[in-house]
């Protein structure tokens, strides 16, 4: 359900706005949803909020989860 | 020496006059619109004869092609183009299609009471220049007004006749298994652009519609010796639709790679953001070509060199099927159908 | 596209598929929920079945709010429109859902009704504001990922003092379609569906986070992966999952942690508080009555309720007889079981929900699966 996609804030506007670039595509999308976002940080936008800040560091370790051979006695994945 | 006075008509106001119910009751006022306005621009021997229909010279040798075209697109000016020149490439292009050269085009206006002049004015001016390039004259034309609000600014149909000569001719019907598939560019930018600038998204993009006459493409890449079984430009519902029905026409299947397929990355863009498919976006100045496999190399190099071929691809093959599936292997490495589309590709949430 | 391509490499995929095979026991069967429309939609349009073991089998879930969505909510919308004269707005996804009277959104359009397809619930409140002389209603529609943004709308609205602003609340919640899959009898007492255990939701999660799940995997022994929407996500998740069941865990683990953590948004949480209640029972399409499974408008944004605005009974509307939509949902039949499915029932003459959303297990199988029948 729930098309959304990441996309980068690009510039901060009023109303607590901002304009998000995917790919040279621009959007004006509402930030009310969030805090603490600033030009640069990705966020996923859905029907023009943004939902949430996406982290980086996580998206970096989870693609490396991608490409671990793995074993059945495999290092523990992230546990919530 | 005097210059002789026009009977005291007052020159069409192009920069704040409306169309009006006299522009269309075939009396002054509609002769002034076509005089100022069409014949002005549009401006050629045939239109100059001043009769109802024009006398053109009878073909010598070949069979003749017909197509015809209605164009309604909103918003009437887009990003790389307005429903001027998109008139007139549509029908070239279908003229062209058929393997025929395109010689006349005739154009039919229906106006809505109110419409801007100054706006008929840069459509006709358009479709002028897109003739003029495009080395197609149109010839006759009509003009109709209706009430305001049974229309939605203008409504254009045009209709072309070219020639094929014997032997040349192509049909849907003609494609075979083993044949090698291409297109002549990148997929979604005309459905895009207009897409992007439809009010109620607001999108800023640098999307801009591909609109183009696409004959002078199809002139070499038939110099080039390819065997080519089939050429069709997909417009409306996209490459997707025109494979598909192709596919029924010929009564053959189709294997195409999505890997190969040339789509624009701020197309993707705008597709990821509303949720719809590339595959099922509206070109105007592309084609899809079926042509023996032997021949897919040369028939590539023919379209890359040319300048509304530069991103040609081979993006697929044609297999027997009892079906007629038009599939792809993903980029994924898993196999999908591309099915026919259910409605117009709708933008959507979920 | 940045943190999109990556998550679509065929390279990668090659070697998680690889992976995957090697931890699946071949003596077992192994057979996931993914509950979300979006991961039906990103397994069919990609093709994974096609990378997965044999004996590991997706089961489509509920989770695509067009699908659940009675016929009576959307009669409802046609109604204002044609009746009441509101300008009503919709996302793209309602338009075509075929309601009562052979109608449907589109349909209502096309006999005058002001229907607009709108992006976002802010473009809402734009045409209201716009249009003081107009009543707009919002047709609000969706699951946790879609209901702050209407919050917000309404708000909004009252931050404006709009006269003429309206929603037409159908927001529902995930957990409970999970809770009603879990109890039904299928899965709980005849064992007739075997799930082993759940995709979770992507999108929903970022709003929620992964805690509402620990109350399923404890209650009912089911191992929990949230997954991002990507193809890669999703083969990841399967494979924690096979793991898990290789183990004898049931716990919730979150494979989109680049977006999702274990206490969710809690900016929007208390925006979604602060507009909306739940409400006691609402009506799922194919999953009948359930309960605490909605939200409605509270009090004190009233004016903002387009049901307390507008006369507008709620009328049931049953399914034809031979839709086996209800299953489908529960994961008890697959769209071919349906006698209906692809003769009387296509993309074109949707007769059943599944059909309706291009997530739906049965437009999902239609648009992208069908051959494989053949």
């Amino acid at each position: 359900m729930c098309l959304a996609i990441p996309a980068q804030i690009v510039e901060m506007r009023d109303n607590d706005n901002a304009l998000v670039d995917l790919a040279g595509v621009r959007k004006e999308i509402s930030l009310a949803l969030v805090s603490d976002v600033a030009v640069g940080d990705y966020v996923i936008v859905h029907v023009g909020y943004a939902l949430n800040k996406l982290d980086p560091e996580e998206a970096a370790k989870t693609l490396a989860l991608f490409a671990e051979l793995g074993q059945l006695n495999d290092d523990t994945p992230t546990v919530h | 020496m005097t210059q002789t006075r026009k009977n005291y008509v007052r020159p069409l106001d192009l920069k704040h006059g409306q169309v009006d119910m006299a522009h269309g009751s075939g009396g002054r006022a509609m002769a002034q619109l076509i005089e100022e306005l069409f014949a002005k621009h549009l401006g050629n021997e045939y239109l100059a004869q001043g009769d109802d229909g024009a006398l053109l010279p009878a073909p010598g040798q070949g069979r003749l092609v017909m197509a015809t075209d209605c164009h309604v697109v909103s918003p009437l000016f887009f990003p790389g183009g307005d429903i001027g020149c998109l008139s007139v490439h549509g029908t070239i292009n279908d003229v062209a299609m058929m393997g025929a050269i395109p010689l006349y085009l005739a154009a039919g206006f229906i106006l809505e009471e109110g419409f801007k002049l100054a706006d008929l004015a840069r459509i006709v001016r358009s479709m002028a220049a897109a003739a003029k390039e495009a080395g197609v004259p149109i010839v006759t034309g009509d003009t109709k007004v209706v009430e305001r609000g049974k229309g939605d600014g203008v409504f254009i149909t045009t209709t072309g006749i070219g020639v094929v000569a014997p032997g040349n001719e192509l049909s849907g019907r003609c494609a075979q298994a083993g044949d090698a598939i291409l297109v002549s560019g990148t997929l979604g930018d005309h459905g895009m652009a207009i897409m992007a600038v439809r009010e109620s998204l607001g999108f800023e993009s640098p999307i801009i519609s591909d609109t183009a006459a696409l004959h002078s493409l199809i002139a070499a890449m038939r110099a080039s010796g390819a065997d080519i079984h089939v050429l069709r430009d997909p417009t409306r519902g996209g490459l997707a639709t025109t494979l598909n029905e192709i596919a029924g026409q010929s009564q053959v299947g189709m294997m195409l790679q999505e890997k190969a397929l040339p789509v624009n990355p701020a197309v993707n863009a705008a597709c990821e953001f509303l949720g719809l498919d590339p595959l099922y976006v509206a070109n105007e100045g592309k084609l899809v070509a079926i042509c023996a496999a032997a021949d897919a190399e040369k028939l590539l190099a023919a379209m890359r060199a040319h300048p509304l071929g530069t991103n040609a691809a081979i993006i697929g093959s044609v297999h027997a099927d009892d079906h007629h599936f038009v599939q792809m292997t993903t980029g994924f490495g898993g196999k999908r159908i591309v099915d026919w589309l259910s409605g117009e590709q709708l933008p959507r949430i979920c | 596209m940045k943190y999109i391509d990556e998550f679509r490499d065929g390279e990668v995929a090659v070697g998680l598929a690889e992976a995957i095979r090697r931890e699946a026991r071949p003596a077992r069967r192994y057979h996931f929920m993914e509950f979300c429309g979006g991961h039906t939609h990103a397994i069919s349009r990609y093709g994974v079945s096609d990378l997965l073991p044999d004996n590991v089998k997706m089961i489509h879930g509920p989770g695509c709010p067009v699908c659940v969505l009675p016929i009576g909510r959307v009669d409802q919308a046609i109604r204002l429109a044609l009746e009441q004269g509101v300008t009503l707005c919709t996302y793209g996804d309602c338009l075509r859902v075929p309601a009562s009277d052979g109608l449907s959104l589109l349909k209502a359009k096309a006999r005058g009704g002001d229907i607009r397809m709108v992006y976002s619930s802010a473009d809402a409140v734009a045409l209201a504001q716009k249009h003081p002389d107009k009543q707009v209603v919002f047709f609000a529609i969706g699951f946790e990922t879609t209901t702050p943004p209407t919050a917000v709308a309404i708000k909004q609205a009252a931050a404006l003092g709009l006269k003429n602003f309206s929603v037409l609340c159908c927001h529902v919640l995930t957990p409970s379609a999970i809770s009603s899959i879990l109890e039904s009898p299928e899965v709980r007492q005849w064992g007739t569906v075997p799930l082993d255990g759940f995709i979770g939701p992507a999108h929903v999660s970022t709003i929620i986070g992964s805690r509402p799940y620990e109350f399923f995997a404890e209650e009912y022994r089911k191992p929990v992966v949230i997954a991002g929407f990507e193809p890669l996500d999703v083969m990841q998740a399967i494979r924690m999952l096979i793991r898990q069941v290789n183990e004898g865990r049931a716990e919730v683990e979150n494979e989109f942690s680049r977006a999702v953590d274990r206490n969710g948004n809690l900016k929007a949480q208390a925006l979604v508080g602060e507009v909306f209640e739940m409400r006691k029972h609402f009506e799922w399409r194919g999953l009948n009555v359930l309960p605490y499974s909605a939200l409605r408008i509270r009090r004190q944004f009233a004016e903002f309720d387009a049901e307390k605005r507008f006369p507008l009974d709620y009328r049931p509307v049953p399914d034809h007889k031979a839709c086996e939509c209800g299953a489908i949902l529960r994961g008890v039949r697959r769209p071919q079981d349906c006698k209906l499915f692809g003769s009387v029932c296509t993309p074109e003459n949707p007769v059943g929900s599944c059909m309706v959303s291009s997530e739906g297990a049965c437009a999902a199988h239609y648009t992208y699966g069908r051959y494989k029948d053949v």
